[in-house]
């Protein structure tokens, strides 16, 4: 039934027709809303069989939610950011341990400095840990993830990370429509887990593996990744035939049979960029979007597939990685070793930073140009940057760069007065 | 080979393979570890063993006290008194007249006091002739004869001892009833004369031939005419030492075996006077004293040449006669005795060497007998023609066979030298019996080795509660001096089982369980009530803390072979 | 005839009264571990050192939560020497449903469990955590706190050998004041851990109010039992605090291990007691005190207080003193007789046997 929702609000509703045993919670923005939702379907009575914890930290939220699974219960959490890296530990354990917990994470920035707004790299730093990652582009899509998430969770005795863009995704309010527990019943059926603790059959998890055998287990996990690249279109499949709508699968390609410039994303962002390209088609440009649903796997293959005939690509990431540059571009580098496609990196939206529509078409103007350089930070202020530069060059002990932009930006720089 | 005992889980698992199918090594299957066989660490392996309980070792006559206590404190009070039957036929004379160096030796007494072991095997022998309980043997009938001479607790030892080989055993006493020095040398209210006859009748009911009143003065002849095949010579100390003592009437001078043995066997009880000095420092002397006093005597004094360091009176007999009122004069000789019987008494002192020396000094005291308590002798009379015997110091000297010089005499008791007590008594009569036994066939004797002592620092007394010995009730201080009741009570059901509980089990394991409960390897296997304990030395890795938790001792480390 | 007075007749059974069993009493007063049909819920075969007072509290406390469970219990382990001991793959020692995530997060993973079982209507499974000092009382405090906070139906048992054994014996905040460890060498003008320092783990979990606190020795096996049993009557958050000694760690030879977790009772320096709800319940009395020296000297990790002709008297009697204030505190030296029934020798005391 379709619904004016707030994202997080719609993710709630979701979470719950997929029947989850145990919800573990740990407040930090910008997820706040979705637990809250949860919470309050599980005490009005409207979410049963259900038991939600109040946990006094993110890294007690992942361990409540590992202890459940293993007990064979349908266990479900969401974080963010510094609550992502507080449980960073437990995030390793958890694909090490091949239980199918369900976790949202509201893409936040990490600090420091602190920073509430959006971007994906904390997704980013739990990239390697195992776990399948997939990006949500609209609430919709949001909402429907969560339910193939439990489905392609469950299956593979893996969990799965949805993450979906804090605030501009989880507090948007949106037209969404909320299927029926029928439905969501039909989709998905009781957890049947593949281990659990069970005094009738028992045996002990979480065994010391030596160099004997360490490396095994890592390559079985690799090697479930790669079935879950089958599985994941599969079930999107499946979602097709019950709700008749696509949602998820590995990657969402606009535009892209004759294109020359391919931008390749994820998340909320692609939305923009496909008005941008739009516009740029009608001019004649010939520009596509490839859209990165399931970022872990990597669809090497299909990406590879589907960049390879084209004359340029250009990353947009709200992502970075110090000291070296792009992550997804890096990841897209990689699949398109030997097609002689230039890949372009452009790091955009760090810490929320809104990304327009404008910028976005003076940036593939320039590509078009073949005149982009590897790496772009998308609307850098050059001369705040440039001030920094040689306040530090002037002075070994500069202090706290934000600081001292702030301060520069407020005018209190005394080379200024 | 020992069997490979089997430690798998108790449950049954079925593995639902078809639908649950566990990440590689991640997930282990229970129990897994026993593929892993940690003995091989080990550097020493614990054994159990059983070390020779204190008191067992301090018996003289071997009882196995240890493992009696173990079944009366099961209230199997007919097993244990079977146990006691191996070894000593008469346990209600025991649990009286014995001097129990077992209780000096137990090994409680460092806990907190020594286990009341005379009084719990009192009880079972009291229990034995109140049940008519008979003493269990099985041995075939061997076709040899014993002749024993003598049927004091030596005899009937080696009689009771024999017939349980086997052997057709004869007794000839010269006198008119049975017991030696049990009846002759030990007052009735020490040890009341029915018990003597019931233990005494028990032991004759096995099979032996007793004739009384048949004094031997010629062994050959005796052997040859009953066809003997061997002779066990036990007929005790019974002539009183004799010192000289001027007096000019010496019917005031009598001896304390004579005045013992009219109270035994003669109509009317011996006159000793109101005022009785009793000269001596041994437990007869006291014995006469208490003896004294119950006939009548206001005053009794025991006189004794040194102090109370040197006497030889058991304490605690010293203790009742105090309390019935027995005087004691240390430290005095007698030297003479006049007319009306005022005897010269002169006074020592110790000199540095511990030694009694006299000082010159005299006094006087008044008496209307004097007893003389100062030991015994042999009749060595008729014993002294016998080809290859050696008699030195009026004892009749045996070998470690208990035979003398003259092949198949064998000697016992207070005849040979010995602490002369009826429990080494029986003791001897025991050893003399497995000696006849293997020469009747030819064989030498081959006791078993002994094992090593089970000492106080081989025990854990954490684990022994605090527990007071039990006090055997006594007779009220004015029953004693007028009548022969038995002075000390028995003990009751209830409390002899208390007495045999607090038993420590030295070196003997009692099944406590601390061996299978403190393994952190679970590497001892219990292999049910009686049947103890094993180690599974698949897993022990030599850590030795089930020795050091082990209450009894009777656990020790020994070093691996590498 | 002179009867015994009660006091007397009444330790009837004396001989085995505080052994793990004993052939002449009744089968209920014997302990679990003296049972032929006891779990063995850590089975022969792990990898414990020789003499490791761990491997034995946990199988005292597992086999008897799976007596008192009729077997339906599930255990979660933090990272540390017991987890390391009992699962190298690929052997477990292991015989009843076990999971080990990550160093400090037990408490959490055990309220994990016993909210599925809860939502599964399994009402007769219970939960148990076990973790030893250093993953109860540092790194796993945090989680710890929110499970008692949160009174989730969790027995939490910390065995407490005062160090990070496993890594190679480094200082916790369980560690006693003198202590030699890797990280608080006896050098220097404050040599071993430093006075001052460290947490009581159960007076912590008092403060939270939890149905259940208490402390026992691996050398009272009766007492431990009986803790972890009426621990498991209870519903909601407990605790209890296990003291093991251990040989590699603390440098005494390995088959004093019982020996010394009887010596740190009797010298006071580790009460026996019990709370509720946050108030002291009981404790239990020492039988024959002895001095805090007769409990160090053993060990090597305090060998620098005894040193030939310089013996640290000032830092021993520090030690002393907090031992002192043990006894007065909890009450350790009152006179009790204890009261047994005559012939089957149960206690008198816990009246579900009369």
């Amino acid at each position: 039934m379709f619904e004016q929702i707030e994202g997080s609000n719609a993710v709630a509703k979701c979470i719950a027709l997929s029947r989850p045993e145990v919800i573990c919670a740990y407040p930090i923005s910008p997820q706040t809303h979705i637990v809250e939702g949860c919470g309050k379907l599980v005490k009005s009575g409207k979410l049963k069989n259900c038991e939600f914890i109040n946990v006094e930290s993110e890294f007690g939220a992942l361990s409540v939610a590992i202890g459940s699974s293993a007990t064979g219960a349908r266990t479900y959490t969401a974080t963010a950011s510094q609550g992502l890296l507080f449980m960073a530990e437990a995030v390793y354990n958890a694909s090490g341990l091949g239980l199918p917990i369900v976790m949202t994470i509201g893409n936040r920035a990490i600090g420091a400095p602190i920073n509430i707004w959006n971007d994906h790299t904390d997704s980013m730093s739990m990239r390697d840990a195992g776990w399948l990652q997939l990006f949500a582009e609209t609430n919709q899509e949001a909402a429907d993830l969560h339910i193939q998430a439990f489905k392609i969770a469950e299956r593979l005795s893996m969990p799965v990370m949805v993450c979906m863009d804090g605030f501009i995704l989880t507090h948007a309010y949106d037209r969404v429509d909320i299927p029926s527990q029928e439905k969501v019943d039909a989709f998905l059926p009781p957890f049947k887990p593949r281990q659990i603790l069970d005094p009738a059959n028992p045996y002990s998890i979480g065994a010391m593996v030596g160099p004997e055998a360490f490396l095994e287990v890592r390559y079985l996990a690799h090697e479930k990744q790669q079935r879950a690249l089958k599985i994941i279109p599969e079930i999107a499949k499946e979602f097709k035939g019950v709700f008749g709508r696509d949602s998820g699968g590995l990657t969402r390609n606009y535009k892209l049979e004759d294109a020359e410039t391919i931008v390749v994303t994820l998340g909320s962002v692609a939305g923009t960029i496909k008005d941008v390209v739009d516009r740029m088609r009608e001019k004649g440009k010939k520009i596509g979007v490839l859209s990165i649903c399931s970022f872990r796997p990597f669809p090497k293959l299909e990406i590879r597939k589907a960049l390879e005939n084209s004359k340029r690509v250009i990353v947009l990431e709200k992502s970075l990685a110090v000291g070296f540059g792009g992550v997804v571009a890096n990841n897209v580098m990689m699949s398109m070793q030997g097609t002689g496609v230039h890949v372009y990196t452009v790091v955009a939206g760090l810490g929320g930073r809104p990304i327009t529509q404008p910028s976005l078409e003076k940036m593939l103007q320039v590509a078009e140009n073949d005149k982009l350089d590897d790496l772009t930070f998308l609307d850098l202020e050059r001369e705040v940057v440039e001030r920094e530069l040689k306040r530090e060059r002037a002075s070994e002990k500069s202090g706290p760069i934000a600081e001292n932009i702030l301060r520069d930006i407020a005018g209190l720089d005394e080379a200024k007065r | 080979m020992e069997e490979k005992e089997k430690l798998t889980p108790k449950k049954d698992i079925e593995k639902d393979l078809k639908n649950i199918k566990k990440p590689f090594a991640i997930t282990l299957d229970v129990g897994s570890s026993l593929a892993n066989e940690t003995g091989s660490w080990r550097t020493e392996r614990p054994v159990y063993l059983d070390r020779l309980p204190p008191c067992n070792n301090a018996c003289p006559a071997g009882e196995n006290i240890q493992a009696w206590l173990y079944l009366a404190e099961e209230k199997d009070y007919e097993g244990a008194f079977q146990e006691i039957m191996k070894n000593n036929p008469m346990p209600a004379t025991h649990g009286r007249a014995c001097y129990h160096p077992c209780e000096t030796a137990c090994n409680r007494k460092d806990v907190d006091t020594a286990v009341n072991i005379h009084a719990v095997e009192r009880f079972i022998g009291d229990q034995a002739i109140e049940h008519r309980w008979i003493p269990k043997h099985d041995a075939k009938p061997s076709n040899k004869t014993v002749l024993i001479i003598g049927a004091g607790p030596s005899g009937l030892s080696a009689a009771y001892h024999l017939t349980r080989s086997g052997h057709k055993v004869t007794i000839y006493e010269a006198g008119p009833v049975a017991g030696g020095m049990m009846s002759f040398g030990i007052p009735a209210y020490r040890l009341p004369r029915n018990i003597i006859e019931a233990e005494v009748k028990r032991i004759l009911d096995t099979g032996i031939e007793l004739k009384l009143n048949h004094k031997v003065e010629n062994i050959e002849h005796e052997m040859k005419a009953g066809k003997f095949d061997a002779c066990f010579l036990a007929i005790g100390a019974h002539l009183a030492k004799r010192i000289d003592i001027p007096t000019p009437d010496t019917s005031k001078i009598l001896d304390a075996a004579g005045v013992l043995r009219e109270m035994e066997t003669g109509k009317n009880p011996p006159k000793l006077g109101r005022r009785v000095v009793v000269y001596g420092g041994g437990d007869t002397a006291v014995d006469v004293a208490r003896t004294a006093k119950r006939l009548g005597a206001e005053e009794t004094i025991i006189v004794y040449r040194s102090g109370p360091g040197q006497m030889k009176a058991h304490d605690f007999e010293v203790r009742e006669a105090l309390e019935e009122g027995v005087k004691l004069n240390w430290l005095s000789t007698i030297k003479e005795m006049d007319a009306s019987g005022s005897i010269k008494v002169e006074k020592m002192e110790l000199g540095d060497d511990g030694y009694p020396k006299p000082t010159g000094k005299f006094e006087t005291i008044e008496a209307d007998s004097m007893v003389l308590a100062l030991g015994q002798n042999v009749d060595t009379s008729f014993i002294k023609k016998i080809p290859g015997i050696k008699i030195a110091d009026n004892v009749v000297e045996v070998n470690s066979s208990m035979m003398t010089g003259y092949p198949g005499l064998f000697a016992g008791g207070d005849m040979v030298p010995s602490e002369r007590t009826i429990t080494v008594a029986v003791g001897h009569g025991k050893k003399a019996a497995r000696e006849i036994d293997a020469w009747l066939s030819g064989k030498t004797y081959k006791p078993l080795p002994k094992h090593e002592l089970a000492s106080f620092d081989k025990l854990n007394k954490w684990y022994y509660t605090d527990a007071p010995i039990t006090v055997q009730p006594q007779l009220q201080t004015v029953r004693r001096q007028t009548t022969f009741e038995e002075v000390l009570g028995g003990l009751d059901g209830s409390n002899a089982l208390y007495e045999a509980r607090r038993c420590l089990s030295c070196g003997n394991c009692f099944e406590c369980d601390n061996c299978y409960g403190v393994c952190p390897d679970n590497a001892v296997i219990k292999l049910g009530p009686g049947k103890r304990f094993k180690f599974n030395y698949d897993y022990c890795k030599g850590c030795g803390v089930c020795v050091k938790e082990c209450p009894c001792g009777a656990i020790k480390m020994e070093p691996e072979e590498i | 005839m002179n009867k015994l007075d009660n006091k007397q007749r009444v330790k009837f059974y004396q001989k085995g009264t505080f052994t793990v069993g004993n052939r002449l009493v009744d089968k209920k007063a014997r302990s679990v571990q003296a049972s032929m049909e006891r779990s063995n819920a850590i089975t022969s075969g792990h990898r414990a050192c020789q003499g490791c007072g761990e491997a034995l509290g946990a199988r005292y406390a597992m086999d008897t939560v799976m007596r008192v469970t009729n077997g339906k219990a599930i255990a979660c382990n933090a990272t540390g020497c017991l987890e390391v001991f009992t699962t190298p793959y690929p052997e477990t020692s292991w015989q009843l449903p076990w999971i080990h995530s990550l160093f400090g997060n037990t408490p959490a993973v055990a309220t994990g469990i016993a909210a599925a079982l809860r939502v599964k209507g399994k009402k007769d499974v219970r939960v148990i955590a076990q973790g030893g000092d250093g993953g109860t009382t540092d790194i796993g405090f945090g989680c710890l706190s929110g499970m008692f906070e949160r009174n989730d139906d969790v027995l939490y048992i910390c065995y407490d050998n005062e160090a990070y054994m496993n890594t190679g014996v480094q200082r916790s905040s369980a560690t006693p004041p003198t202590a030699r460890t890797a990280t608080t060498m006896p050098l220097g003008d404050a040599p071993g851990n430093v006075f001052g320092t460290g947490k009581s783990m159960p007076l912590i979990a008092m403060a939270h109010n939890i149905p259940y606190v208490a402390t026992a020795s691996v050398s009272n096996l009766h007492d431990l039992e009986t803790k972890v049993e009426k621990a498991m009557t209870y519903r909601g958050a407990r605790y209890i605090h296990i003291y093991v000694p251990c040989p590699l760690g603390w440098g005494h030879a390995s088959d004093i291990t019982i020996q010394l977790a009887r010596l740190v009772v009797d010298c006071a320096l580790f009460p026996l007691f019990e709370a509720e709800h946050g108030v002291v319940t009981g404790s239990i009395p020492i039988r024959k005190r002895v001095p805090v020296e007769e409990y160090l000297r053993p060990q090597r990790r305090f060998a620098h207080l005894f040193k030939k002709g310089a013996i640290d008297t000032p830092r021993i009697a520090k030690i002393q003193k907090m031992a002192d204030a043990n006894i007065k505190r909890f009450n350790l030296l009152r006179k009790e007789v204890e009261a047994f029934d005559g012939v089957t020798g149960l206690s008198l005391k816990d009246s579900k046997y009369t």
